[in-house]
């Protein structure tokens, strides 16, 4: 087992890679009540198509999301989420683009739990009949996502950006999408993804990583799949299909998405340098002590809702900003001006400090989170990096990578903007 | 973890917890009054225009940049109400010296700058300087407008507002739109000079800080606090029973396709001398979590629904079933919620059930000893409650707690209004799409 130790935030990472190929992150918490678990599989709702064993494969919109819902079922008709609730485990699930995790969090029994969870996320269990059950729960969820304005305006983007990667798509696909969704549909995706070479598992808590080792071994085995080959289409463009879109929608206020596509980095050190690049440099243009927040939030151009991301799913990278504002439009220009300033003046070297500063601050919070610990430990697994590293990575940043980060990815081509605005008094 | 409460000035309550195993510290500050509808928009845009500068840091670039400066030291502005008790202040969360370089000590420079937020605000002519009172007075008009947004926690909102029409309560922790529109520069500012003298405060730390340590830095930086008679005359107006014989119905249409059903109960009865226990154990084996008899029965078995979960505020003694459903399942919803109710109050409830309940909310306890966010919301409503048990010895509690005490719960319970957010028409096109 590699053991690192990172002294100055006081914190001990374990790694290791079972004869399955299955890859294990441990970070031992001592004087924590709760451990939190994470099996997670390098598959999501953009994993639609795929070549395994050199067979071309193609699936319905929602497979990923709609297999996540029916792991929990048992053979002989029991629920492991009901069987993980009745020893206090807090268990759940969610499917992204790229991702579909099963988790627990829990206060007892962590071995059990531990193993239950890897029990039965390799343990598929379809039949046709509780595949059609499930139909009416998930279409539900499909209309209540339809219904929220946030989650329709991310997809609004996103088909803005993409001309034909399937992260466009949502993750739990349509209600006609899904009615295609059989039992053998299931299985076969199952056997494709949720091979122990294709996944990794996060622990944090009061524990001990070689029993952990030792459970994963037992509880999965030493056999080694081959590994899918996930088929996301053409590399695309930096340009945006659309560049502007309006749609009247029942909010209180117009809400907007600003977007534009990254050239992400490949696999490795180079995926997290970049994504520590691009967090520190959305913090200097546009973090709650920027110039261009503080003045806009004070003229009443934006609130506290506003907000910035960049995402790094599926192969496909881009940086989101919105929130609401009556001026969109406003808002944008105000954005290119911040950044020509960046291009012509460059940034601030005192700012630049303070901002790395801050950063350190905000990282060191986020190590309280397991949670969010595990989920990126699993996404630098899935990536080729160690999340761990990004404290010490953060002071390798300089403020000439934020500068070319900004200039490039803000570019006046690569931006798109969608705005949700309500119907005007008088207009229905 | 040990807490320790002490009284910092008159009327100003310290409560510190020792633990060294968190990598920042949080600190918050709370001033405490009685929610009333009159009062509830005014208050709660305090501490928002007090967080906008202070008189060395003038504005809000100037503020932000002197956090950033302290290791992205984050004081927040936070208003919330604890039954009809209305609580206004900021929430601070300060990196540990000991992580930082150089072993840097910012909880000190962290107490200075909420000290100054609180005391020390930007003025113009003594008054909060009136271009400031209008932005934040939009930016909350906005922010409770756009609860609509959210249809989920919308529905349950309004739920709460027709059922407490005639109470306090309707107000929400931060009154409403409408209130905050009409709301002077002059009369906020008295208004704040006001809570400063009268309300009772309370101080949470949890972090590596000794209890000497953060006093010092605490009494320093609140030297200037004005006291003047401590208001400490305020509590929650309990309502044991509906109002009206059968339930209040009201509905609400917006184009939605997928409908929201809110039931509004008061916990009746039960509240005279409220089991606290058996109120945790009877909604988990009603309503919350994956073992509930409405996710497995109304969710699972009868999938009548996307979400079907119970929630419970002990302070008001109100119990509310939140649900979202096909537009045409109201009735078969309710039906079914309703029955659900009907078995616990017959006690039809399985070792199992209670079992499960039980664990998941010891579980639950226990775990909120990991959280300084979760554990500030603890004891800040405990020191409300004036109760002195900590999660772990209540998660203890919770092994006590037997069928008939949850049976009890449910009797006590009085449906008081059936909120549906229903669909305005606009839908139908949808529908038939689903059909394909």
């Amino acid at each position: 087992m590699r053991i690192t130790n990172f002294d100055a935030i006081g914190e001990t990472l374990y790694e290791e890679t079972l004869p399955n190929g299955l890859r294990i992150c441990v970070v031992p918490k001592r004087g924590f009540q709760s451990s939190y678990a994470v099996f997670a599989t390098d598959y999501g709702g953009a994993h639609r198509r795929f070549t395994i064993d050199g067979e071309q494969r193609d699936t319905p919109a929602g497979v990923a999301h709609y297999l996540e819902h029916k792991m929990f079922d048992l053979p002989g008709g029991d629920n492991a989420l009901n069987l993980l609730s009745a020893n206090g485990a807090d268990a759940n699930a969610f499917t992204s683009s790229d991702t579909t995790a099963y988790y627990f969090q829990s206060t007892g029994h962590f071995e059990e739990n531990l193993r239950m969870l890897l029990h039965f996320v390799s343990t598929p269990y379809f039949t046709d009949e509780t595949v059609q059950k499930e139909q009416g729960i998930i279409s539900q969820e499909i209309l209540m996502g339809e219904d929220d304005p946030d989650n329709a305006i991310y997809y609004r983007m996103l088909r803005m950006l993409f001309d034909h990667h399937p992260i466009r798509d949502r993750v739990v696909g349509t209600v006609e999408s899904i009615s295609h969704i059989t039992a053998q549909t299931l299985y076969d995706c199952h056997k494709v993804f949720y091979a122990p070479s294709n996944m990794a598992l996060c622990v944090e808590g009061d524990v001990d990583p070689d029993e952990i080792v030792r459970i994963a071994r037992e509880e999965l085995g030493d056999e080694k799949a081959s590994l899918p080959c996930p088929d996301f289409g053409e590399a695309e463009s930096l340009l945006p299909i659309e560049t502007a879109v309006t749609e009247i929608w029942p909010v209180s206020a117009p809400q907007f998405l600003i977007g534009a596509k990254l050239r992400g980095e490949p696999k490795g050190p180079a995926a997290l340098r970049q994504r520590l690049t691009a967090a520190l440099s959305l913090r200097l243009l546009l973090g709650q002590s920027s110039p261009f927040y503080t003045r806009l939030y004070s003229e009443g151009l934006l609130n506290r809702d506003f907000g910035t991301e960049v995402d790094f799913v599926a192969g496909a990278s881009y940086v989101l900003v919105g929130g609401e504002s009556q001026k969109p439009e406003v808002v944008l220009d105000e954005l290119k001006k911040a950044v020509q300033d960046v291009r012509e003046h460059g940034l601030s070297p005192e700012r630049f400090e303070r901002a790395k500063r801050a950063s350190l601050g905000a990282r060191l919070r986020g190590l309280e989170d397991f949670e969010s610990v595990c989920l990126s430990l699993v996404s630098g697994i899935f990536d080729g990096y160690s999340a761990m590293g990004a404290i010490t990575e953060l002071s390798n940043i300089t403020i000439a990578d934020c500068e070319r980060f900004l200039s490039e990815t803000f570019s006046d081509e690569h931006l798109a903007m969608v705005v949700f605005r309500p119907e005007e008094k008088g207009e229905a | 973890m040990e807490i320790t409460r002490s009284e910092l000035m008159p009327g100003v309550w310290l409560s510190h917890l020792k633990s060294d195993k968190f990598k920042t510290a949080c600190l918050s500050l709370n001033l405490l009054t009685q929610l009333t509808r009159e009062t509830a928009a005014l208050n709660a845009l305090v501490p928002s225009v007090l967080r906008r500068g202070t008189t060395r840091y003038r504005d809000l670039e100037a503020l932000s940049s002197r956090m950033d400066e302290l290791y992205g030291v984050a004081i927040e502005p936070v208003v919330r109400r604890i039954g009809e008790i209305q609580c206004l202040g900021f929430f601070a969360s300060i990196p540990e010296g000991e992580f930082l370089p150089g072993k840097q000590d910012v909880l000190r420079p962290a107490c200075e700058l909420l000290g100054q937020l609180l005391l020390d605000p930007a003025t113009r002519g003594g008054l909060l300087p009136q271009p400031i009172v209008e932005s934040e007075k939009e930016k909350l008009a906005d922010a409770l407008r756009s609860r609509i947004n959210d249809k989920r926690s919308y529905s349950v909102l309004r739920c709460i507002e027709e059922m407490c029409a005639y109470e306090d309560f309707s107000a929400g922790s931060r009154g409403r739109a409408e209130d905050v529109e009409a709301i002077h520069y002059r009369k906020l500012t008295k208004q704040y000079r006001e809570l400063l003298q009268c309300c009772p405060i309370e101080i949470f730390y949890c972090g590596r800080s000794s209890l000497d340590e953060v006093k010092a830095c605490l009494t320093d930086a609140l030297a200037p606090l004005p006291r003047g008679e401590i208001n400490d005359d305020i509590g929650t107006e309990l309502r044991m029973n509906a109002l009206e014989a059968e339930p209040r119905q009201v509905e609400e249409s917006q184009s939605v396709t997928q409908g929201k059903l809110v039931i509004g109960y008061r916990l009746g009865e039960c509240m005279e001398g409220p089991d606290i226990p058996a109120l945790y154990v009877f909604n988990a084996v009603f309503g919350s979590g994956t073992t509930s008899k409405l996710f497995m029965n109304v969710r699972e078995k009868r999938q009548l629904c996307y979400y079907a979960s119970s929630l419970l505020d002990i302070h008001k003694g109100l119990l509310l079933v939140a649900s979202g459903i096909d537009l045409d399942k109201k009735d078969a919803a309710l039906e079914e919620i309703t029955a659900q109710l009907d078995a616990v109050r017959r006690g039809e409830i399985s070792d199992e059930e209670l079992a499960a309940a039980k664990a998941g909310v010891s579980s639950d306890l226990r775990a909120l000893l990991d959280s300084q966010g979760e554990l500030e919301g603890f004891y800040l409503s405990q020191a409300l409650d004036g109760a002195d048990y900590g999660p772990a010895e209540l998660a203890e509690l919770i092994g006590e707690v037997d069928k008939a005490r949850v049976q009890a719960i449910a009797e006590s319970v009085d449906c008081d209004l059936i909120y549906f957010l229903t669909g305005n028409g606009d839908e139908e096109a949808d529908d038939a799409d689903n059909e394909l």
